[in-house]
């Protein structure tokens, strides 16, 4: 909220001091104790050089059809000024800028300096002003710029010579803060007079907002009714009759437009004046056209609508939810959001209704909302009002409208207001200690709470705390504690550690297995991604390890490549890649671990499942000048390889390969499933060459694994095995086989038949060139034997051997080389 | 001529040949001492000498013998030392020439950064959960919000805007929903909780130089008997010396959070602090949000709010590496550009 500060000051003894350092002093304790300020400083704290100037002749520029030579008087001096203001006359105050003065240009927002100028052979030593054109927004100038410069009203007591930014109320200090939702007591002024009075020592001159509601009349000339005790707490409407609508003193407007307002006219600014003094919401109706003398607040039925006036399409409202305010047959106002134009005070009207509301906090913030319309008045009422003052607000109110219209009150009328009864809070001072990590006395504490004004009852410090309507933040003994935190100063408070029984830090199995997995891959080259896991459906289950699962979709996504949860972690490598690429990165080794998400049952959350996924993409030459930069990119065997470097390293035994042609988007000849026994971990391969063509991306070597199944098999820590001391046997293996044939199949057999004396077994030549008969291949094995307790003899190799050849050609009619 | 002499001839012959820079040493080793060589020859015929000719002659081999011996030694390794030296000069290389520079993969930096967070708060005794069970992703509105003490007309909900599957679930919007979910099964006869929650988060944000629709956070809650809003600060400020130095420091300043009262936001310094930094010299930064866990968030996870108190932070690994490597971008964190990510290596500090 932007809070004029020599506002506030009618409402502080003995006032705030509003100097330059002093206002930027007091934006910091405000931060440091309150909430975050936005803004700090004059509204026009750059401009300068702007007088009141009186107007004594005008007269038409001979070359010009718009222009016009006026002489204007500063108090000093007479001078000349050409303008194009089409609403200029003699005997007017205006805002003359003058020569040397600085203003901030409209439309660039730059400082500019007014220089002497020659405007069709006539000098002009200045220029005369519109409040738009000294740097007050458009959206508060009470009148448009095309209208013309700004005239002050006569009774407004401004002279020739004045500084106009001082008379504009440009010069006030403001601060403007940031709100929590919780502290909608400073969403007014008065709010924000006790905030300040709590931290400064002031104290808050309550006078200004003592006319009492008791002290009006009752009248019968108006009724308020509320149809359910769940629409509002209380309405209150009051009665001002036979007023003068015209526009308000300058007083009462530079207050709401350096607020942020634009004034309206007596009656409405008035209303706003009060909103900001006491952050009750408030509206006004002409009450010679509700047609009755009974405002309802209820429900909107089926089928209504708020007019909006003229050619303007009416809102639609929502029955049974939105509250509005009836007159008749009539919805005069959507409560707390809008208002039907037909019913608001123009410059005809004569008697005025106000009405104060309690509505539904919730309510009117689901209307807010709903209608995409968001007020001053809403924004209070969802936050919550000062359910005490509703009343004495609507009497402030009154009261102004009266005096600034020339009215009269007739009286008032309420419905409601049962049961506003004041919060009230039992703390201790040992748990305001004990929570603050303090140890603050009772005065001390009392103390605090007392500079808030809240009333405290202390026994022994047991502290009974009555917690005055504005304050709707404070129901709890933790709010106070809170409010002794704050005003006592975080920055007092003691640092510690928590003490008492120290508990041992560990992961747990499953973190270690994470962890381990990155690490390795980080050592096998791999960069860590993290991708983003919204992706378009089609992406979200394009590599899917295994079956398909319902996708989890979003119910209102941000856009439309972002609308379903992962089911596969290559899918966003694959963005990573497409995203390296465009920019001419052409080496890419990533690794991602990471959820991804199984919608199998839409009522409950999904299966979210620990995933690790990589892609190869170019060369992984350690140095190419060596080697040519072609037989160092990557394929099939680099990825594999390093996947099975992994699964080796991270404890997953026995892992066999199958060739997989299913995997839609995977190359078919070139992928590739993983299993360690029956389990099916996961796969590895080359990307569809059609898939990344259409894409343009070159060739992409990805795997995905499951990694909830890698943890709970990889269980077994390294079993160490002495080293045996008794020398190894190798025997070369060289088979010619059909070229069908796979290498996991020769393996199953030299592994099944051979005996326990085979460590290893290293296959090292594949050869299908010059002398290999058609349709056949040669495949090379180099097998190890090695005896743990003693020596192997010849003999026993010779034999194991024997079996393996034998079994290979029995089995595969293999030819032994 | 003796025996004798013919012997010592051959030593001179031998030395003469050996004195040849590029004589084959083991040919004339072969020549003279060899089986069938000169000096064996010698020898050989030594038999029908008496026996004080023998003694003599068998001397004077000996001698020629040991010092042939010893000059085919000497030239043998005058050669080899000669060869070595030409075959060293032959592999001499261009070392300035690139190395064979093998890849070293690197954590994500902000891994690096939520796994520095976590080497911190591990060695304070805390638990670590990030697993799907207690830590999801997609969660209930129940939990992500009403037991976070947000119902649902709650003016709070409009700080963050949600990603919602259907009215009851949705991506979660924090990691404050891991409190509950630890808390309701913590045993706390063994003791205090004391945990951090890493993982992702997601608003319905649209994307761009500050705000992602997808970020990090680490929760952080210590539930005891006598947990303090003292502790709490002491706690925050041993996490921001450890991510931004020790000489830095932090201040408090009052907030709002629905699940915390007091609630606080929290600013460290950007430079050192030391005694003599005059307080208006330090620029502050605000960095996370904590504060002491509202008594009804508390009771909804089945605590009696007047025997235990507790605290919560929330700290943002992508806002401390934004500030700590002066990354202007918060997308790059998600595009994985590989020069970017090259960047981090794991220095260890």
């Amino acid at each position: 909220m932007k809070t004029n500060l020599n506002w506030l000051n009618d409402y502080l003894t003995p006032g705030l001091d509003v100097s330059e350092q002093a206002v930027l002093d007091l934006a910091q304790q405000i931060e440091l104790t309150a909430v975050e300020v936005e803004e700090v400083g004059q509204a026009a704290a750059k401009q300068s050089g702007l007088v009141v100037v009186k107007v004594e002749e005008v007269k038409d520029h001979q070359d010009s059809d718009h222009l016009h030579i006026t002489q204007v008087f500063d108090g000093k001096e007479h001078i000349q000024i050409v303008t194009g203001a089409p609403n200029v006359a003699e005997g007017q105050l205006v805002i003359l800028a003058t020569v040397g003065s600085k203003i901030v240009d409209r439309e660039s927002g730059e400082l500019v300096k007014i220089r002497k100028a020659k405007l069709r052979g006539e000098v002009s030593y200045g220029m005369l002003s519109a409040l738009q054109e000294i740097g007050l927004p458009d959206a508060v100038c009470p009148q448009p710029i095309e209208d013309g410069i700004y005239v002050f009203d006569e009774k407004s007591g401004v002279k020739p010579g004045d500084d106009a930014l001082e008379v504009l109320g440009l010069k006030d200090a403001m601060i403007d803060t940031d709100l929590t939702p919780n502290r909608a007591d400073l969403l007014s002024l008065r709010g924000m007079a006790y905030e300040m009075a709590a931290m400064t020592g002031n104290k808050v001159n309550e006078a200004p907002f003592e006319e009492k509601a008791s002290a009006l009349p009752a009248t019968d000339k108006i009724q308020a009714e509320i149809t359910a005790d769940t629409l509002a707490t209380g309405l209150a409407l009051s009665l001002v009759e036979n007023v003068t609508v015209a526009p308000s003193d300058l007083k009462v407007q530079r207050r709401l437009w350096t607020s942020g307002i634009k004034p309206k006219n007596n009656v409405m600014d008035a209303l706003h004046y009060w909103l900001l003094a006491t952050g009750q919401p408030l509206a006004a109706f002409d009450a010679d056209k509700l047609g009755t003398d009974k405002i309802v607040v209820r429900l909107a039925s089926e089928g209504e609508v708020l007019g909006q006036g003229d050619g303007e399409e009416a809102i639609a409202l929502r029955a049974g939810q939105d509250i509005v305010l009836s007159a008749g047959n009539h919805v005069i106002a959507l409560a707390g959001i809008a208002m039907n134009p037909d019913f608001a005070v123009t410059n005809e009207t004569k008697n005025v209704v106000l009405a104060a509301g309690q509505y539904n906090p919730s309510l009117i913030r689901q209307a807010a909302r709903r209608h995409g319309l968001r007020s001053e008045s809403s924004f209070r009422l969802e936050r919550g009002i000062d359910l005490q003052n509703t009343q004495n607000a609507l009497a402030n109110a009154s009261n102004e409208v009266a005096e600034d219209a020339n009215g009269s009150v007739a009286g008032l009328a309420t419905a409601g207001f049962k049961n506003i009864e004041s919060t009230v809070i039992n703390i201790t001072v040992d748990r305001i200690n004990k929570v603050l990590g303090t140890d603050l006395s009772e005065e001390t504490v009392v103390d605090l709470l007392q500079k808030l004004n809240l009333q405290v009852a202390n026994d022994n410090g047991a502290l009974t705390v009555t917690v005055p309507g504005r304050r709707t933040d404070l129901s709890i003994p933790a709010d106070l504690v809170e409010e002794v935190g704050r005003l006592y100063g975080y920055d007092n408070l003691p640092t510690a550690l928590i003490d008492g029984q120290s508990t041992a830090g560990d992961l747990t199995l499953r973190q270690k297995k994470i962890r381990a997995s990155r690490k390795i891959f980080e050592g096998l080259g791999f960069n860590q991604a993290i991708s983003y896991a919204l992706m378009s459906p089609e992406k979200a289950t394009a590599f899917n390890i295994g079956a398909d699962h319902p996708v989890l979709a979003l119910d209102y996504p941000m856009s439309s490549d972002k609308t379903t949860a992962r089911q596969n972690l290559i899918s966003g490598l694959i963005d990573d890649v497409a995203y390296n690429v465009a920019r001419s990165v052409k080496n890419i080794a990533l690794y991602e671990q990471g959820r991804v998400f199984l919608n199998d049952n839409a009522a409950v959350q999904p299966v979210e499942q620990e995933h690790l996924a990589g892609v190869l993409v170019g060369s992984i030459a350690e140095s190419t000048w060596q080697a040519g930069q072609k037989e160092r990119d990557v394929d099939f065997f680099a990825l594999k390889g390093r996947v099975e470097a992994y699964l080796e390293a991270i404890g997953v035994e026995k892992v066999t390969f199958k060739q997989a042609q299913e995997h839609q988007n995977m190359h078919p000849g070139q992928t590739a499933d993983v299993y360690t026994g029956d389990v099916y971990l996961g796969y590895l391969g080359q990307v569809h060459p059609e898939f990344v063509a259409k894409q343009k991306l070159p060739a992409i070597f990805a795997f995905e694994l499951n990694l909830e199944t890698i943890i709970s098999l990889a269980e077994k820590d390294n079993a160490y095995q002495p080293i045996s001391r008794y020398p190894q046997i190798t025997r070369d293996l060289a088979i010619l086989v059909d070229a069908t044939l796979s290498n996991q199949e020769v393996l199953d057999v030299i592994n099944e038949v051979s005996g326990k004396y085979l460590k290893d077994v290293t296959f090292f030549d594949l050869y299908t060139g010059k002398g290999t008969p058609e349709g056949k291949k040669s495949l090379a094995y180099q097998l190890t034997y090695q005896n743990q307790e003693d020596t192997l003899v010849e003999e026993a190799v010779t034999s194991d051997f024997e079996k393996v050849t034998t079994a290979l050609t029995d089995k595969f009619g293999a030819e032994i080389r | 001529m003796t025996l004798a002499e013919e012997l010592k001839g051959f030593l001179k012959e031998a030395e003469g040949q050996l004195s040849q820079p590029d004589v084959d040493v083991e040919a004339v080793r072969v020549a003279f001492l060899g089986k069938k060589g000169k000096i064996t020859g010698v020898l050989k015929s030594m038999k029908d000498l008496s026996v004080d000719e023998k003694k003599e002659v068998g001397q004077v081999g000996n001698q020629v013998r040991t010092a042939i011996q010893e000059k085919i030694e000497e030239k043998k390794a005058e050669q080899e030392a000669k060869a070595l030296e030409e075959k060293l000069a032959s592999e001499t290389l261009d070392v300035t020439l690139p190395g064979s520079k093998p890849k070293i993969g690197s954590a994500h930096v902000l891994q690096q950064i939520m796994d520095e967070i976590e080497a911190h708060f591990l060695g304070l005794g805390y638990q670590i959960i990030d697993d799907p069970t207690d830590s999801p992703e997609v969660e209930t509105d129940e939990y992500n919000f009403e037991r976070e003490n947000l119902p649902k007309d709650h003016p709070a909900r409009d700080m963050q805007d949600t990603f919602y599957i259907t009215p009851e679930i949705l991506l979660r919007t924090q990691t404050s929903p891991v409190q509950s979910r630890v808390l309701e099964k913590h045993d706390f006869s063994k003791g205090p909780l004391k945990m951090i929650a890493p993982g992702k988060v997601y608003r319905r944000d649209t994307d761009d130089a500050t705000h992602s629709h997808q970020f990090h956070q680490v929760e952080g809650l210590v539930v005891g008997k006598n947990i303090t809003m003292a502790d709490l600060k002491g706690t925050l400020l041993s996490i921001m010396q450890e991510l931004f130095g020790e000489k830095h420091q932090i201040r408090l300043r009052p907030s709002y959070f629905p699940f915390t009262e007091p609630s606080v936001e929290v600013d460290v310094s950007w430079d050192e602090v030391t005694p003599d930094t005059k307080p208006e010299d330090i620029k502050w930064i605000e960095v996370l949000g904590a504060g002491m866990t509202h008594p009804n968030v508390l009771k909804m996870d089945g605590l009696d709010p007047e025997e235990y108190t507790a605290f919560a932070f929330g700290l943002g690994p992508d806002r401390f590496a934004m500030l700590k490597y002066g990354v202007e971008d918060i997308r790059q964190f998600y595009l994985n550009d590989v020069r970017f990510l090259d960047q981090f290596n794991e220095r260890g500090n």
